[in-house]
């Protein structure tokens, strides 16, 4: 399971864009580095990241063995409505993680 | 020797069969040692197909100097009011000398109201460094940045 650190504002104005900040513990294994036995260690990435807000998804990005080891993504989203975003992880070997983040919206 | 170049001499099986020997040995293995400025002219390619990339309204922030191509700080940021009609659809990032010549794709809309993503990257050599910006209108905005890397990533002991 994945060990995640989120970070978004407590409070936010209704329409107004706002950072999220996410890093999650994984190795990012590239598939091209040799052990010390010199075979192949087998790649072992997270695929795909996405972010619903209220069950609506605004964001997803698709990694890549090129992202460094504990990935940290930050993008932007506009506040609609007080609610929760959802973070997914998922990734090779059935690697999945998910979070949930409460956010507070202010007219 | 008198022959034609249909008849197969000793030499020219020879010749031959360790090319395809060589070929198959390459297949099995399937690692490439690198992306080259080709492979990333390629896939940029496969994403802007016939469309023009124009320079301009992308800003690619990375550190001139990366002590270490582990982990670099790369942040996206394209000048975009991002409204239902103009927003930024897609942010492809690519890079010339990884085994692979894709980065990463990161999928925006009008909801997220500022097209800006940061990510941290590994970088394997000095190398080049290219972000396309994909819009709702069909355009295709570029920028690109030039990073010198002192300590490559995929060089040292797993441990």
């Amino acid at each position: 399971m994945g060990n995640a650190l989120i970070n978004v504002p407590g409070t936010v104005k209704r329409g107004e864009a706002f950072e999220i900040k996410a890093l999650i513990s994984h190795p990012m294994e590239t598939g091209f580095r040799a052990g010390t036995n010199g075979t192949l260690i087998p790649r072992n990435i997270i695929q795909r990241f996405t972010c619903t807000y209220n069950g609506v998804e605004v964001f997803n990005l698709t990694l890549s063995p090129a992202i460094a080891a504990n990935p940290f993504i930050s993008f932007f989203t506009v506040a609609t409505d007080s609610g929760s975003l959802v973070l997914r992880w998922t990734g090779d070997g059935g690697f999945s993680a998910e979070e949930t983040v409460p956010i507070t919206v202010t007219s | 020797m008198a022959h034609t170049p249909q008849t197969t001499t000793r030499r020219t099986f020879l010749v031959r069969s360790s090319g395809t020997a060589a070929a198959l040995a390459l297949g099995a293995t399937s690692i490439p040692a690198h992306a080259t400025p080709e492979s990333l002219a390629a896939s940029i390619k496969d994403v802007v197909g016939s469309a023009a990339l124009r320079t301009g309204k992308v800003t690619l922030d990375l550190p001139p100097l990366a002590e270490n191509g582990n982990t670099v700080p790369m942040t996206v940021t394209v000048d975009s009011p991002m409204t239902e009609a103009d927003h930024v659809k897609a942010i492809h990032v690519f890079n010339e000398k990884n085994p692979q010549p894709y980065v990463m794709t990161a999928m925006l809309g009008p909801r997220n109201g500022r097209a800006q993503v940061a990510v941290r990257i590994k970088l394997n050599d000095s190398q080049k460094i290219v972000a396309i910006a994909e819009t709702s209108r069909g355009e295709f905005w570029t920028a690109s940045a030039d990073v010198i890397v002192t300590l490559a990533a995929c060089v040292e002991d797993p441990t």
